[in-house]
């Protein structure tokens, strides 16, 4: 069966799941028309990039088990890599080319050797020496103004084909003019898919099996003869490809890049909590958690706008309650999940359809 | 431990790394005073590091939120001191000390509580899961630094010195600052209580029993649990004092300091070997030397200087120069 086939037989096995799946990928799909407005369509862009960054983390996080605090430090540079050729060699799409290559190029080596280096010592130093890079590498990228615009970023222009200016249409069809923004969102949502089902296809592998054993016991996988370093490594290096391929797309969306957007600590703590609700070691969890995580990020705030006045007589309780501090209630989320529902909203749904 | 055998390589460390860095800084007198003011940090890098060898070194907990407790202390002791104003206001040194005293206690006091309130609810269930350890204490972290930002607020706080500790002494053509001078004392006091304990008494007998085979000395009679439980406790109030010793070598605290010192601190216990004390001390030093020298040679590579360092180290001991813990 095709369908099969193109979701490299790993089946969403749950009729609630599949629901959702199908529901997502059809708004995603129909976004420009279904959700008309700039604000929107920005929402389901990041909800794209989002998808592919959090997907490639799973790599890592779900299947092999191991932990990165990196993860953004590879989405930045393939930010950087569009943004810094763009700004250089002007707006045409070799210049966009040579970035991509480029920055890929940086995020293979620089995988290569963080992982070839820690793993082989002990998989906990990977989450700590990860850590370590990363931060030291976000306050690189600050000090280098004059290469990556430091703390301000860098605004950019690609080319005109993908840029809002551009219109290929007179007429607007179904009431949504017909521009480069639109043709921008479409480059967005198959690049997402083609990613997705490419990781799909290499959790699916014998390769990913593999991965799976180490995660579940390291030293079995090891003792049957598999080289438990040369595959955490080789995921380490994977994950971080896709993470930098996650980068470009953002900073082609976005055409601007900067420390926050796409470097900040925040946004590999977002990664984490995306994945652990999403449910680990499943693709898929990864596309839901993103959707939700997004939309809560747009409306939670409101919501404890509201509580928090709410709240107004008792000054602590409002403290807690204000809009800033939605983080915490994340992280109170985050905890709780880790606690309660280590497989996430997917594991729930497929336990539930088993029974 | 037998005396004979004893590994003194680690220990030439330090002063090859500072005398490799005699020729390059150029004036004697610079070096002295870069030499000196290193030591001091890294004697501070080791009073923080040194509650996490215990909880991650001996226990095996990979605590992410240990920063938490630094930036707690810290916070403490900011107010602990505002409230002292008078004290830490006048010229005398004795009047100084004794308003820093009861901050250092105080802070180590809170630190602990949280500490104790933050296994029983963070870390017991997962203990021995380092993967899940991981997930959950950066929970831990991410909340414990949103509750600081309630409390104190999510602006910069000024943690100003006392006035008799400020400016510093001038040995020849170096200049000393008081305050390292303190936290060089704080640093060997910490030190030696710590291998006093762990390695001279019976409950540091217990602890390193215990770490080596659990079942064994729970089933001579004693209560491993509990001792463990204490010992979280006294890492969490170790971190509280090194955050204030931190908070006052900053003297500006911000929320998202425990975040920022954490990268530090697990640098210096991947180089020092896992649950050794004295490891700690050398991966603390050897970190406060080198970026004090790369901060001065080539500042913008300050943030990689403790990397390339630990990745020297690893590449010459993998597991750290003093591995206790062999897991």
């Amino acid at each position: 069966m095709f369908l099969k086939r193109l979701l490299s037989n790993d089946m969403p096995r749950s009729r609630l799941l599949a629901l959702l799946l199908v529901a997502l990928f059809i708004a995603l799909a129909f976004a420009p028309f279904i959700f008309p407005g700039v604000k929107a369509l920005s929402v389901a862009a990041k909800i794209l990039v989002f998808v592919v960054l959090v997907a490639s983390f799973d790599l890592l996080l779900g299947y092999t088990g191991i932990v990165s605090f990196a993860h953004t430090m590879f989405f930045g540079i393939g930010a950087y890599g569009i943004a810094i050729s763009a700004t250089r060699l002007g707006p045409n799409w070799g210049g966009v080319l040579v970035g991509l290559g480029a920055s890929l190029a940086i995020s293979l080596l620089l995988s290569f050797a963080i992982g070839l280096f820690s793993l082989r010592v002990r998989a906990i130093f990977f989450a700590m020496i990860t850590l370590a890079v990363a931060s030291a590498f976000q306050t690189l990228a600050s000090q280098l103004s004059d290469f990556t615009g430091g703390e301000d970023g860098l605004t950019f222009k690609l080319p005109e084909l993908i840029s809002p200016s551009f219109e290929f249409a007179e007429e607007p069809f179904l009431g949504v003019s017909l521009d480069g923004r639109l043709l921008c969102y479409y480059l967005l949502f198959v690049a997402a898919v083609v990613l997705v089902l490419a990781l799909l296809r290499i959790v699916n592998s014998p390769f990913g099996r593999v991965l799976q054993a180490i995660r579940e016991n390291e030293f079995r996988a090891e003792a049957i003869g598999y080289r438990v370093v040369v595959y955490r490594t080789t995921a380490a290096v994977l994950s971080a490809l896709f993470a930098t391929l996650a980068g470009a797309m953002l900073a082609v969306w976005l055409r601007y890049n900067g420390p926050d957007t796409s470097l900040s600590f925040e946004i590999m703590i977002d990664v984490l909590l995306i994945v652990v609700i999403g449910g680990m070691g499943t693709i898929y969890g990864a596309a839901i958690g993103a959707v939700l995580f997004v939309v809560a990020q747009s409306y939670l705030q409101d919501l404890l706008r509201i509580a928090s006045e709410a709240a107004s007589g008792l000054p602590w309780l409002a403290a807690l309650l204000s809009p800033d501090r939605w983080l915490l209630w994340l992280g109170v989320l985050f905890v709780l999940s880790v606690y309660y529902f280590p497989t996430g909203i997917v594991g729930k749904l497929r336990a539930r359809a088993v029974k | 431990m037998t005396k004979i055998d004893f590994d003194w390589k680690p220990l030439l460390l330090a002063p090859v790394l500072a005398l490799a860095a005699l020729p390059l800084t150029g004036s004697f007198s610079t070096w002295l005073t870069l030499t000196v003011a290193g030591l001091a940090m890294g004697m501070i890098i080791f009073i923080i590091a040194s509650g996490l060898t215990l909880v991650f070194g001996l226990m095996d907990v990979l605590n992410f939120g240990h920063g938490v407790f630094i930036a707690l202390g810290a916070f403490v002791a900011s107010s602990v001191l505002g409230l002292m104003g008078d004290w830490t206001g006048s010229g005398e040194l004795w009047r100084n000390l004794v308003a820093v005293f009861p901050a250092m206690l105080v802070a180590m006091a809170v630190a602990g509580a949280v500490g104790l309130g933050f296994e029983r609810f963070i870390v017991r269930p997962v203990y021995g899961q380092h993967l899940k350890q991981i997930l959950i204490t950066m929970g831990g972290m991410i909340i414990g630094e949103e509750l600081i930002k309630v409390i104190w607020g999510p602006g910069q706080v000024p943690l100003p010195l006392p006035d008799a500790l400020r400016g510093s002494l001038l040995v020849g053509d170096a200049a000393i600052s008081k305050y390292r001078l303190l936290a060089v004392a704080v640093g060997v006091v910490v030190f030696g209580v710590l291998a006093w304990t762990l390695g001279r008494t019976k409950i540091g007998l217990l602890i390193r029993a215990g770490v080596q085979d659990r079942e064994m000395v729970e089933s001579l009679g004693y209560r491993i649990g509990r001792l463990f439980v204490g010992v979280f406790v006294v890492g969490s109030a170790l971190a509280g004092l090194g955050g204030v010793m931190w908070g006052l070598f900053q003297q500006n605290l911000v929320p998202q300091m425990g975040a920022q010192v954490n990268v530090l601190i697990f640098i210096v216990i991947i180089i020092g070997g896992l649950g050794s004390t004295g490891g700690a001390l050398i991966g603390a030093l050897l970190v406060g030397l080198m970026t004090n020298y790369i901060g001065f040679l080539l500042p913008t590579l300050t943030q990689f200087a403790s990397i390339f360092l630990m990745v020297a180290v690893l590449l010459w001991r993998p597991q750290g120069v003093y591995p206790v813990a062999n897991r």
